[in-house]
């Protein structure tokens, strides 16, 4: 059979070669956040005006970062599950959704460790931390609806629904720094300008955003092949490889 | 950065308990919800075992 763009989009061709790419995405995560967490710790200078509280940022910034992409991954391949009535891709848009969540989570925790310190309080509601919480809810409200539907596909599509007008606060969230006065500081790297950081803060911090994102991979993968055993319950394939574990 | 001592590096100029509050949260749950996830696949594999036709499932 030729390989073609469609290929894995079957799910016995995406189980098999998913389950060859965890246990790379795994050693990713854990060589590229070893090396980070050295340099964060070991390699970068205390900052000048907050001392060494501010190696929260390494952990941090690479979690609201994947807060806000795994939010748009999760509705850009619930939308393709609805409107292409791919199953596939509605359930990866299902297993996105926990990690996004404990991404949101983290941001915000992390956030509260390095406010109180730094701003006198562990929470405030400016337009940062508020559309962050916001996305946290989105998360849970997505993972809350597609549960509670019985029928997969109608629940799936209910879900598309709802992550893909909730993508609008992933925005938000990034500007917010601009558009409103935010207690919370503005981006510390952008795409347009130089860095506002040391070079070795700013390569700890990229590796750890590299590690989370491997990390990513790997959960999302694994959860989707739980979802995939799930939903195909009874499918030949399925089957096949049931019998050959039990068999083992 | 050196730190001196091993003291100097859990104290954390002070703010150990900001720095590790974070760190330990965060190993917490992405060492917990990959478990998690491997665990949910192992059972759902395990019940498409239990639930193959009867001829199949000899055991």
């Amino acid at each position: 059979m030729p390989l073609t763009l469609y290929t894995f989009s079957s799910p016995p061709k995406f189980y098999a070669l998913s389950g060859v790419l965890v246990p790379l995405c795994w050693a990713l995560a854990v060589v590229l956040s070893a090396i980070g967490l050295w340099m964060g710790f070991f390699v970068a200078p205390t900052d000048a005006t907050q001392g060494e509280v501010y190696r929260i940022i390494f952990i941090h910034v690479p979690a609201a970062w994947m807060s806000m992409l795994l939010y748009l991954v999760m509705a850009f391949w619930a939308a393709i599950g609805w409107a292409f009535k791919a199953r596939l891709a509605s359930m990866v848009a299902r297993a996105v959704a926990p990690t996004g969540a404990m991404f949101t989570f983290l941001a915000l925790w992390t956030g509260a460790l390095w406010g109180k310190p730094t701003w006198g309080a562990w929470w405030v509601w400016d337009a940062r931390l508020t559309s962050e919480l916001i996305l946290l809810f989105l998360y849970l409200g997505y993972i809350a609806l597609v549960e509670a539907i019985d029928d997969p596909r109608r629940a799936d599509q209910a879900g598309a629904l709802l992550a893909v007008v909730g993508a609008v606060n992933v925005p938000i969230i990034y500007f917010s720094v601009k558009w409103w006065n935010t207690l919370h500081q503005g981006a510390s790297v952008s795409i347009a300008a130089a860095p506002k950081m040391a070079s070795t803060m700013l390569t700890a911090m990229l590796l750890m955003t590299f590690a989370f994102w491997a990390y990513a991979f790997a959960v999302v993968f694994t959860r989707t092949r739980a979802i995939v055993l799930e939903r195909e319950r009874g499918a030949a394939w399925v089957n096949q490889l049931a019998a050959r574990e039990s068999a083992s | 950065m050196t730190w001196g001592s091993a003291e100097n590096f859990f104290a954390m100029g002070g703010y150990g308990l900001y720095v590790w509050g974070s760190y330990a949260v965060t190993a917490l749950l992405m060492v917990g919800e990959p478990l998690l996830a491997a665990h949910r696949r192992r059972r759902a594999l395990r019940e498409a075992a239990e639930a193959l036709p009867n001829e199949d499932n000899a055991s």
